[in-house]
């Protein structure tokens, strides 16, 4: 007798440990190790930090390893965990301009100063399953001709890299980008308000969800706010990352970052306000992420319109408060599954209701009925 | 847990929230916007209130967590070992020895007293949700009063159906001034909310809190022909008789056979073990041995 709701904490510890079980899987086979994952799940790692918020590849893969794969509770992880972090400082903005490319793509123009260059990429493989990837423990094959020399090894910082949209700059067709000196504000320690400026949209659109936004942009491209995008440029690689001490009144290098980043160059025929010429979205993620970068920089340009003065066409991407509110996935999964949770007494209240108005309803009808 | 402040947020953060539960409840019932945290328990699962349990706590307070009424349902232990373990406070389930209570969707039967601080969790702090979408718009309509729309709706339901068809997260009108949602508790217990006790509202995904200070006049909307009905099962309580709890109702058997049982787990157990024993009910050591 009602005991069906009882136990709840036994049936907890009971949960967990066979989670814990089911995590490790077989026992004969062998436990995959942290450096594993980083190494060889890199894109996995680097999702999880860039929508994670937080730049570390080994607690990515601890992350990853602990979720048992499940990518948005590893970022789920990695943010209850980076909530907890002591703040000390900021760092100064980082220079994209000085970044060692290990990939650097233009798709509007075939050459340009600082070249073309392809990197890794999945982009021209072909999908085919390659089954020699399943013949484990075999030794490594010899190298190829992969990562040429110098590209990625430390030493003399990087030459400038120049920048696609800096040419279509000079000659005015492209609409500019001022620099903007008031600190961008932090939506990770004030609440999100609308309307939001540039630099918030930006800021939560690069933690959003990879899906989310790639939809997003992707409604843009199929007719909901077309803004004609061209990847302009499309770069990957290092950068190092400062910041001032304020003891020492200079900045100095405490590390490096890997980011992607992505200007597009959309088409525009001009407003009331602007003359016709080319604008921009721009997309910046931590690590290895392309597909958000240039989603991002989508999404990017279809929520400026009113700054560009462009129609509002009541699409989804143009709409910043759809837009913001629903790209956290964390929030989202948070608020769909605690659907799971008990709703007995709300349900109750439910059941009474209409209990009740079909009571009234029949009592309504039998009384028509004998008229 | 030493690597962990206590009660588990760093103490900028307490302060951040202290400040905001503070202007909530010098203007009662009106949102106030907050930098919610990541929590380690996800959206949905009470984050909100999670967090101003941990603005409040002190070493000295005893904790009591509560999900439909229950002690023992998984997610109130799940919030109460949190707090167990990061915060080392005491927990209680008796209502009257507990000096915080954390609650999902009900208020406890067991009348509060001054000093006791009830802490909600909320889904959806906006009343107005589900009539206009957008937050700019909604935050206009309560700084201008103009809760038209909502009246617009009320009064729908009682030409569509001859009820407002609203029957948990029911509107309140809190001192006269803000329309607000008092989280998703039956409307049974809309009526205790002039109460004793200090009443905070957390909503984390949304990042808003707001609250009620002791013997706040909250009304329930209604209309004079219309009056507000805080309505519940018609049965006493199977297994400690009472009748003037909120109950659940209990499918026992493939026939489909019903037992209404309190949902508030506490008060059902304090009057069996007083001597209050229902049609099914049994005292309480034998029933939970």
């Amino acid at each position: 007798m009602y005991v069906a709701v009882k136990g709840g904490e036994r049936a907890i510890d009971a949960a967990h440990d066979w989670l814990a079980e089911e995590r490790r899987g077989s026992p004969e086979i062998a436990e995959l190790s942290i450096a594993q994952i980083r190494e060889q799940l890199a894109l996995a790692v680097n999702r999880v930090m860039a929508e994670g918020s937080l730049y570390d590849p080994d607690l990515a893969a601890l992350a990853i390893k602990q979720a048992r794969g499940d990518l948005i509770e590893a970022i789920f992880l990695i943010r209850a965990y980076r909530t907890t972090l002591p703040r000390f400082g900021s760092s100064l903005p980082v220079e994209t301009n000085h970044m060692a490319c290990t990939r650097r793509i233009s798709a509007t123009f075939k050459d340009a100063p600082g070249g073309q260059i392809l990197g890794p990429t999945f982009d021209y493989t072909h999908r085919l399953l390659d089954f020699a990837l399943m013949a484990e423990g075999l030794p490594a094959a010899a190298p190829g001709s992969g990562a040429p020399e110098g590209v990625t090894s430390p030493g003399a910082p990087p030459p400038e890299m120049p920048r696609i949209t800096d040419f279509l700059n000079r000659d005015g067709l492209i609409q500019e980008e001022h620099p903007d000196a008031e600190t961008p504000p932090d939506l990770t320690r004030e609440p999100l308000e609308f309307p939001a400026n540039r630099a918030l949209r930006l800021q939560a659109i690069t933690r959003g969800d990879e899906g989310f936004i790639l939809g997003m942009a992707y409604s843009t491209q199929r007719g909901y706010g077309r803004n004609h995008p061209f990847v302009g440029e499309l770069r990957f690689g290092t950068v190092s990352v400062e910041a001032e001490i304020p003891e020492l009144g200079f900045s100095i290098e405490i590390g490096d970052i890997e980011l992607t980043e992505c200007e597009t160059v959309n088409q525009f025929t001009g407003s009331k306000t602007e003359p016709p010429q080319f604008t921009r979205g721009y997309g910046l993620t931590f690590g290895h992420t392309e597909r958000k970068a240039i989603s991002m920089a989508l999404v990017d340009r279809a929520l400026r319109w009113e700054e560009l003065g462009e129609d509002n066409a009541g699409v989804p991407a143009q709409d910043e408060e759809f837009v913001l509110s629903h790209s956290d996935n964390i929030q989202g999964t948070g608020f769909l599954e605690h659907i799971k949770l008990p709703h007995y007494v709300d349900f109750q209240s439910e059941l009474e209701l209409i209990r009740k108005l079909r009571a009234e309803a029949q009592a309504a009808m039998h009384q028509e009925a004998a008229e | 847990m030493s690597d962990y402040n206590f009660a588990y947020l760093d103490e900028q953060t307490k302060r951040m929230i202290r400040r905001a539960l503070l202007k909530a409840l010098a203007i009662p019932g009106y949102q106030v916007p907050f930098a919610s945290r990541e929590m380690p328990m996800p959206y949905g699962w009470g984050t909100g209130g999670v967090q101003v349990s941990a603005a409040t706590l002190t070493p000295e307070d005893t904790f009591k967590v509560i999900d439909q009424g229950a002690d023992d349902t998984t997610n109130a232990i799940s919030i109460r070992k949190f707090f167990e373990k990061t915060a080392n406070v005491g927990t209680s389930e008796k209502t009257e020895e507990a000096t915080i209570i954390q609650t999902r969707h009900r208020i406890p039967e067991t009348e509060l007293q001054e000093g006791q601080i009830l802490v909600y969790q909320v889904p959806i702090p906006e009343p107005l949700r589900f009539l206009e979408p957008r937050e700019t718009e909604t935050r206009r309509m309560h700084a201008l009063e103009d809760y038209g729309l909502m009246h617009v709706k009320l009064y729908e339901d009682i030409a569509r159906h001859g009820a407002i068809a609203t029957a948990y997260a029911y509107p309140v009108m809190v001192q006269d001034r803000y329309v607000m949602d008092p989280s998703p508790i039956p409307k049974f217990d809309n009526p205790k909310m002039e109460m004793a006790a200090i009443q905070l509202f957390g909503a984390g995904r949304e990042q808003r809190i707001y609250a009620l200070p002791p013997y706040t006049k909250v009304v329930s909307l209604d209309f004079e022909d219309h009056p507000f009905d805080p309505s519940k099962a018609e049965h006493p309580c199977a297994l400690c008789g009472a009748e003037d709890s909120y109950l659940d109702e209990v499918i026992t058997d493939d026939q489909g056979t019903r037992m209404y049982v309190c949902s508030d787990t506490d008060y059902c157990e304090s009057r069996r073990a007083t001597g209050h024993i229902g049609t099914e009910g049994t005292q309480p050591e034998e029933v939970f041995a």
